[in-house]
């Protein structure tokens, strides 16, 4: 299996990318069509089972945004039939992804791991929901000191004003 | 010579949108009237200028003037009358052009119905649209001129991309810009407010119309997009968490977050600084949904470089909006007085929940699309963020959003009863729990949590309902009492209720499908039968077949139904003439409980197809919620209460009768 794979090097994948990249861009074409084939399925349903998992989360690298799951470009079935061809060597799912990551780095990854540099990625979000809700906070905080006497004691009335109320104070009723 | 004048229109309209955003400006800040009139006309002559040059450009694809780069480039003799029209939009120039237009019909659209507002407000506000509309003229003429000609002019055209020819795609860009676009005015008013120092209940009334109809063809836009994408792209996807896609959502939480605030700001005068923040942010995203989508910067690094002056071009029109509205609201805001107390337990509070949540939402979105893009120019290490990142963090933000959100609206404003709200969702929480049970029971074989995810969704439309009931005092007075009650409650109230509706309707479909969609890939002869979800689908054959400008192979597929006709079902392939691409369309039995979808694949080397059978269930109710949504707020739109043009007096916060 390592046929295909073993021909292409690192440096082929890059310029693959980029004509496909490029195609990609000129012609504006998504073509999601048809991925997986009869003939790559494997007969033992749990093996399949996993097969498809582990694909879920590999990036098809000449694809704008696919996993090899859903691409029916040749590199992606390629990396189907490795996939598979190392599932069913007995290689387990981690074993699996970590055998694709050797070979292509970690930009297969979908699902980018935790470290130094994807470190604000995986934090951002907490760190966004804690300053979201100090802003919130910050907000009640200002409206709970916003009493009319607050208020008043910060701007008092103009001479005008107070001479305006009086005269609509003193208004009678009909 | 017409394709000339469309282009001299243009020009005229960017002169005449400098006037625009300088006069009436000026005249605001020192008080002139007659400065301050110029801006009314100048918006109206700014979209007929418009007009023309879009029309000119209508004009050039029907008569398929190959003259013309952009036609050349994009449309074909033979393509359908329907795309070519939609051809005008179905590329970079005339995507701007239909940008702007719609920029225009907004600015002209205050020009016209803004007559009650006060007079500097007015100024500034189309004042400052106008700046918008300079910015992307200048974009168009000098970047992205659609009415370049060609010498000699070619013979025919190279066609538009042939996944884009679809009904559904046509008019995906116009309502997807119209969301965008209806943005800049929720912006140019808090732009005008910063200017003035002022905000009031009577600017959130004025804002919140804007923002409502921008949000709905936002939302339905991102539909239609998903839409296309379920039945075009053929596998059964509905969304890809891709970065184009992320473009246009988060325009769309933020927005989102908009509408509520707004409320708050509208019936309590609090949360004016936020809102306007909100304002500014909402139409930043928009305009990088714009920039992220056309630069080309997404779809490949290497497209920018392609063309990078449209990218810096465009770059530098976001930075300048987007930085010198923060800049203006960081010198302004504190001149905002802050109004409306109320508890954290209130109406209030449960909206700045929502705010909080969807803010948080927004900016994971964000993270996630730019990330790689900013690492990679930083260290040159390239990673993917894809579906699992944003499903990881993206789902957690809104699980708890939803489940708060019936309570949000049974708690009153400035300081709510929790205890109650829960006593008068107790029946609300019976059908939620029953729910989660029987699905639970149903589909023991997993996943455990798609049963509970399926509850969230039952549980918002429970509450929705138990709203209305409650307000319409369900068990008080007879049937026809509480049935004149409930035909009598605003508009907004029947809004409210149906969006919030939509939501869970939505997730409803989004659990179903996700949880339970059940897939088979088999190679099929004529006479093969294969079974999915209960259907027994046989390939009856093949068909050769000629379309208008494509030709196709067609599978056609018999499924027998009890005691009815069979179904007939067609997935075929198609390879178009020009450019020469081939396209899948799916055979689709759509049905409420869930879609039968065939696609037909390669032919396999024995001579028959590979086809893939999958069965969605509850699929339908994702876009059936979205149209909800839409329909939701359109009845909020017709509330007499928002559409009455001149809000009564702004009364003091405290009058405000608690709702």
């Amino acid at each position: 299996m390592g046929r295909i794979s073993a021909k292409i090097d690192r440096r082929g994948i890059a310029a693959l990318a980029v004509v496909a990249a490029l195609s990609v861009a000129t012609s504006g074409a998504v073509d999601r069509a048809v991925a997986v084939q009869p003939d790559e399925v494997l007969t033992d349903p749990a093996l399949e089972k996993r097969a498809r998992g582990i694909s879920a989360g590999l990036r098809c690298l000449v694809c704008q945004n696919q996993s090899i799951d859903d691409s029916n470009a040749p590199l992606a079935r390629d990396l189907r039939l490795v996939v598979r061809e190392r599932i069913k060597s007995g290689d387990s799912d981690e074993a699996v992804v970590a055998y694709v990551v050797g070979r292509y780095g970690e930009f297969v990854l979908l699902r980018p791991p935790v470290n130094a540099s994807t470190l604000m990625l995986w934090i951002a979000p907490g760190l966004l929901l804690v300053a979201a809700s100090g802003f919130a906070l910050r907000l009640w905080l200002r409206s709970g000191s916003a009493t009319p006497d607050a208020v008043m004691a910060e701007a008092p009335l103009t001479s005008d004003e107070q001479a305006r109320l009086d005269s609509l104070l003193k208004r009678p009723t009909d | 010579m017409i394709v000339e004048i469309g282009h001299f229109a243009l020009i005229l309209a960017l002169l005449v949108s400098m006037g625009q955003m300088v006069l009436p400006a000026v005249g605001a800040a020192s008080r002139d009237d007659r400065l301050m009139a110029v801006a009314q006309p100048a918006a109206l002559a700014s979209l007929v200028l418009v007009s023309i040059s879009f029309a000119a450009l209508t004009y050039a694809y029907v008569g398929s003037d190959f003259s013309v780069a952009n036609v050349w480039a994009n449309s074909h003799s033979a393509k359908p009358m329907l795309y070519k029209v939609s051809g005008v939009w179905g590329n970079h120039e005339g995507s701007m052009l239909l940008w702007v237009l719609i920029l225009v019909a907004f600015g002209a659209s205050v020009a016209v119905s803004g007559g009650h507002l006060p007079k500097t407000l007015q100024a500034n506000v189309l004042a400052t649209q106008a700046s918008i509309s300079v910015a992307f003229l200048l974009f168009i003429l000098l970047t992205s001129n659609p009415f370049e000609r060609i010498v000699p002019a070619p013979m025919e055209g190279k066609g538009l991309n042939p996944i884009l020819q679809d009904p559904a795609l046509a008019l995906h860009p116009p309502f997807l810009y119209a969301g965008y676009v209806g943005f800049s005015m929720a912006f140019s008013f808090a732009i005008a407010a910063l200017l003035e120092g002022r905000t009031d209940a009577a600017w959130a009334r004025w804002v919140r119309p804007w923002t409502l109809a921008a949000w709905m063809c936002l939302t339905l836009g991102i539909a239609m997009g998903s839409w296309w994408a379920y039945y075009e792209l053929g596998w059964g996807g509905w969304w890809f968490w891709d970065p184009v896609e992320n473009a246009s959502f988060m325009p769309w939480l933020a927005g989102t977050a908009l509408l509520h605030s707004a409320l708050v700001m509208e019936k309590r005068e609090a949360l004016k600084v936020w809102t306007v923040l909100l304002a500014i942010l909402t139409f930043s995203l928009s305009l990088m949904g714009t920039f992220l989508v056309r630069s080309g910067v997404l779809s490949s690094v290497h497209a920018f470089a392609v063309d990078p002056q449209r990218g810096v071009f465009i770059l530098a029109i976001m930075v300048l909006f987007t930085g010198g509205a923060l800049a203006l609201f960081a010198a302004r805001a504190g001149s905002l007085r802050q109004g409306g107390m109320f508890a954290p337990i209130s109406r209030e509070g449960a909206l700045v929940l929502n705010n909080v949540l969807l803010a948080t939402a927004t900016g994971t979105v964000l993270i996630g699309t730019l990330y790689p893009l900013v690492l990679e120019s930083i260290t040159g290490a390239k990673i993917s963020v894809g579906p699992p990142y944003f499903n990881m963090t993206f789902v957690p933000l809104m699980i708890p959003l939803l489940i708060a959100l019936p309570f949000g609206s049974f708690l009153g404003w400035k300081r709510g009863d929790l205890v109650a709200a829960r006593q008068r969702l107790m029946a609300a929480a019976v059908v939620t729990l029953g729910t989660a049970l029987v699905a639970g029971a149903l589909f023991w074989r997993g996943p455990w949590l798609a049963p509970l995810a399926l509850a969230v969704g039952v549980w918002v439309i429970a509450g929705a309902v138990s709203e209305v009931l409650f307000r319409a005092r369900l068990g008080q007075g007879d049937r026809a009492e509480v049935f004149r009650r409930l035909t009598n409650l605003p508009r907004s109230a029947w809004g409210s209720f149906i969006a919030h509706t939509g939501v869970g309707v939505m997730v409803i479909g989004i659990v179903g499908t996700t949880a339970w969609q059940s897939e088979k890939i088999v190679p099929m002869k004529a006479g093969d039968t294969a079974e999915i979800a209960g259907y027994r689908v046989t390939l009856k054959g093949i068909e050769t077949r000629r379309g208008p400008n494509f030709g196709e192979e067609a599978g056609v597929f018999e499924v027998p139904r009890e005691g009815r006709t069979p179904l007939l079902l067609e997935a075929t392939k198609r390879l178009y003439d020009a450019p020469r691409q081939p396209t899948t369309e799916a055979g689709i039995h759509a049905a409420l409980s869930g879609d039968l979808y065939i696609i037909l694949g390669d032919a396999q080397t024995d001579g028959s197809f590979a086809v893939r059978l999958y069965f969605n269930p509850l699929v339908r109710f994702i876009w059936l919620g979205a149209v909800l949504m839409f329909i939701g707020g359109a009845f909020s739109l017709s509330d007499r209460r928002l559409r009455v043009g001149a809000p009564r007096k702004a009364r003091p916060p405290m009058a405000v009768p608690a709702e």
